[in-house]
């Protein structure tokens, strides 16, 4: 009853994960569509022809020039192609070289525009698997790229945008939800009645739950129809671990809101505290491997890096739910032990 | 039996004592006052009372419950009401109430006949947030809402205080009824002039009792005789009078010094000595609660 007084906090907490959803899913892409390529081939040969033809038809390239001979610098400055691949002059015959064990040199060169890295590097992995398709000239080049050949970004962003929207939502404001009844002095009045704490704190808690849960609907929905993410490991299974992590997450608010005395302190704990090292140390932003050494034992008591990886292998690599028991159990573990902790800390005296 | 029983409370945070040995007994069915300046310990003390905090030292009893070992019990029987504003300012003025009812477990309807004198004064604005009520009204809920559940014991802290001087008197006088109802009401107030609408009441200052009485005993106890005193330049005739021989205590009270004086005081001789104040004027007056306090405090 209370949330919904406030329109416009409801709004922006029911807003905000189909806003970053979009946002990451489409805006803040880092996947590479519409890849302008120019192809330069001195003999158009019938393993040439093919190779083009393949380029051409695949949805991620455009072939935007196809010569004997191009000025290469100019087409890549003018920015009229990203890309430019050139074959060999005597293509078929180094392909049949190669075929019998011969060591030559390449037979197709890629030049890539690397002023944006990331277009750069994911296209010329992609154009590479392109041009290689071919069995028969798989010794050319030798990469496979698993659960994510397409290397969609959705993929890897969506299981960290759920980990970081549940404690946004739940740690943060049940956190300043109940630090605010102590700034209003209502807790005061709360506390000097027959009601136990442990109803306040479900109270407090149960409409952050129920605001979450219809997040998690949301989010899954977007991912699934709008993404095209697979959810492969089951539904179920997806949904059972956000419960449970959305269950830590409301205890990790209640904690803060024991430590902070006024709504500006839990806002600043949540932020500081938790969503920075969130995002830093989940694995969502940065993979974890870079950590310099010292860092390396932080990222796992950051309860997000766990459901990130559970969330990860179920949705995109496809496991069952009994594929992750590993991470499902510490996040259970990691609840009980915060619930405790809060609840043993959150007193119905005053100091 | 008393409603209220305080042992030799204490009780500090940091260096700072709050309380320091605390005593007194409400009788029940008393409106029992608390009179004392701001940091005299008036709001840590119903802290105690209401269970909210545990004193360091000594002890209370309210309605015969312990504070400390039965404070569930407590809280089931006492009103409380904070000297903030304590309800839910952005709800209406009928969910406060139908909240604070749900809060205890009980039905606004049973409670009516208790709430209604107070409650009938704010229905008009039931609707009405209650953050946008004006300083009288929001008392007047906060109150209706501490009685919803028929409390035996209530603890009113500063509940008068920012509220317009009408609004005031209106709300003693609804104290005055309840207690008529059997209520024992324990009441803080910095204003001395409210002093005497209570049946007894307790001068204190810095964490300790300066006296228990009523409020004309307390007056009564007044045993120096006092003066008060005016003049053109009313700051020279302070320090001047403060000077003067058989003059104790000089102090501004309202438009006119207060001044109390000793055995051997003399009023011809006390003019000669402060012959060059222009316009002096002096004639003795009734002692007030606020000069006892002020005489106590100087002791």
């Amino acid at each position: 009853m209370h949330i919904l007084r406030d329109v416009r906090t409801m709004m922006i907490v029911l807003l905000i994960p189909v806003v970053l959803m979009i946002l990451f899913g489409f805006a803040i892409s880092t996947e590479v569509n519409n890849l302008n390529v120019a192809i330069v081939a001195p003999n158009r040969t019938e393993g040439v022809r093919q190779v083009v033809e393949r380029l051409a038809n695949n949805p991620y390239f455009t072939v935007v020039d196809y010569d004997s001979s191009i000025d290469i610098d100019k087409v890549l400055r003018s920015g009229k192609a990203d890309a430019v691949v050139v074959f060999d002059e005597d293509y078929e015959h180094l392909i049949a070289q190669r075929a019998e064990g011969i060591d030559t040199h390449p037979a197709i060169q890629f030049i890539f525009d690397a002023s944006n890295t990331n277009i750069a590097q994911t296209g010329a992995v992609y154009l590479q698997n392109v041009v290689s398709t071919d069995h028969s000239r798989q010794e050319l080049l030798n990469l496979h790229l698993l659960y994510n050949p397409q290397m969609k970004s959705a993929y890897n962003f969506v299981p960290g945008i759920m980990g970081l929207i549940f404690i946004l939502i739940c740690a943060m404001m049940t956190s300043v939800s109940i630090v605010r009844e102590k700034e209003m002095g209502t807790m005061e009045v709360l506390l000097v009645s027959p009601v136990r704490p442990i109803k306040i704190i479900l109270a407090k808690m149960i409409p952050y739950f129920v605001i979450s849960c219809i997040n998690l609907a949301t989010i899954l929905l977007i991912a699934h129809y709008l993404l095209d993410v697979p959810m492969s490991g089951g539904l179920g299974g997806i949904v059972f671990i956000s419960l449970i992590y959305l269950i830590l997450a409301l205890a990790l608010g209640l904690l803060v809101s024991t430590l902070a005395s006024s709504q500006v302190v839990a806002l600043l704990i949540s932020a500081m505290v938790m969503l920075l090292p969130m995002m830093m140390l989940s694995g969502m932003v940065f993979p974890l491997e870079n950590l310099p050494t010292v860092l390396k034992p932080l990222p796992y008591i950051v309860p997000a890096r766990w459901y990130i990886e559970a969330i990860r292998k179920m949705m995109i690599m496809g496991l069952p739910l009994s594929a992750v028991v590993k991470e499902v159990a510490i996040l259970i573990f990691m609840t009980f032990v915060l619930m405790g902790v809060s609840l043993k800390k959150f007193k119905d005296k005053l100091e | 039996m008393s409603a209220i029983k305080v042992e030799n409370i204490s009780k500090s945070f940091g260096k700072v004592k709050a309380l320091d040995g605390i005593s007194f007994d409400v009788k029940r069915g008393e409106l029992f006052g608390l009179i004392g300046p701001d940091g005299a310990g008036k709001t840590t003390l119903f802290r105690v009372l209401a269970t909210l905090l545990n004193p360091d030292e000594g002890g209370a009893e309210v309605d015969g419950f312990d504070i400390v070992k039965d404070y569930h019990a407590i809280r089931e029987r006492v009103g409380y009401m904070p000297g903030r504003f304590s309800l839910y300012q952005d709800l209406t003025v009928e969910e406060n109430l139908n909240f604070f009812a749900a809060l205890f477990g009980v039905k606004v309807e049973d409670s009516y006949d208790l709430v209604a004198p107070i409650y009938r004064q704010i229905e008009p604005f039931k609707t009405r947030r209650a953050g946008k009520l004006s300083g009288g009204m929001k008392q007047k809920l906060a109150l209706s809402c501490a009685l919803i559940h028929r409390p035996s014991v209530l603890f009113l802290d500063e509940p008068t205080t920012g509220v317009d001087a009408v609004s005031r008197s209106e709300f003693w006088d609804m104290l005055a009824d309840l207690k008529q109802r059997g209520i024992t009401i324990l009441v803080s107030t910095p204003y001395m002039d409210e002093a005497s609408r209570c049946d007894r009441i307790a001068l204190c200052n810095e964490g300790r009792i300066l006296g228990i009485d009523t409020p004309t005993d307390i007056v009564a106890g007044f045993d120096s005789s006092l003066y008060a005193i005016k003049g053109d330049n009313m700051y020279q005739l302070l320090l001047a009078a403060r000077k003067a021989n058989g003059v104790r205590e000089c102090y501004p009270f309202g438009e006119a010094h207060h001044m109390i004086a000793d055995a051997e005081f003399d009023v011809e001789q006390f003019k000669a000595e402060l012959v060059e104040v222009k316009g002096l004027h002096i004639e003795p007056t009734k002692p007030s609660i606020e000069d006892m306090f002020i005489k106590l405090m100087k002791q």
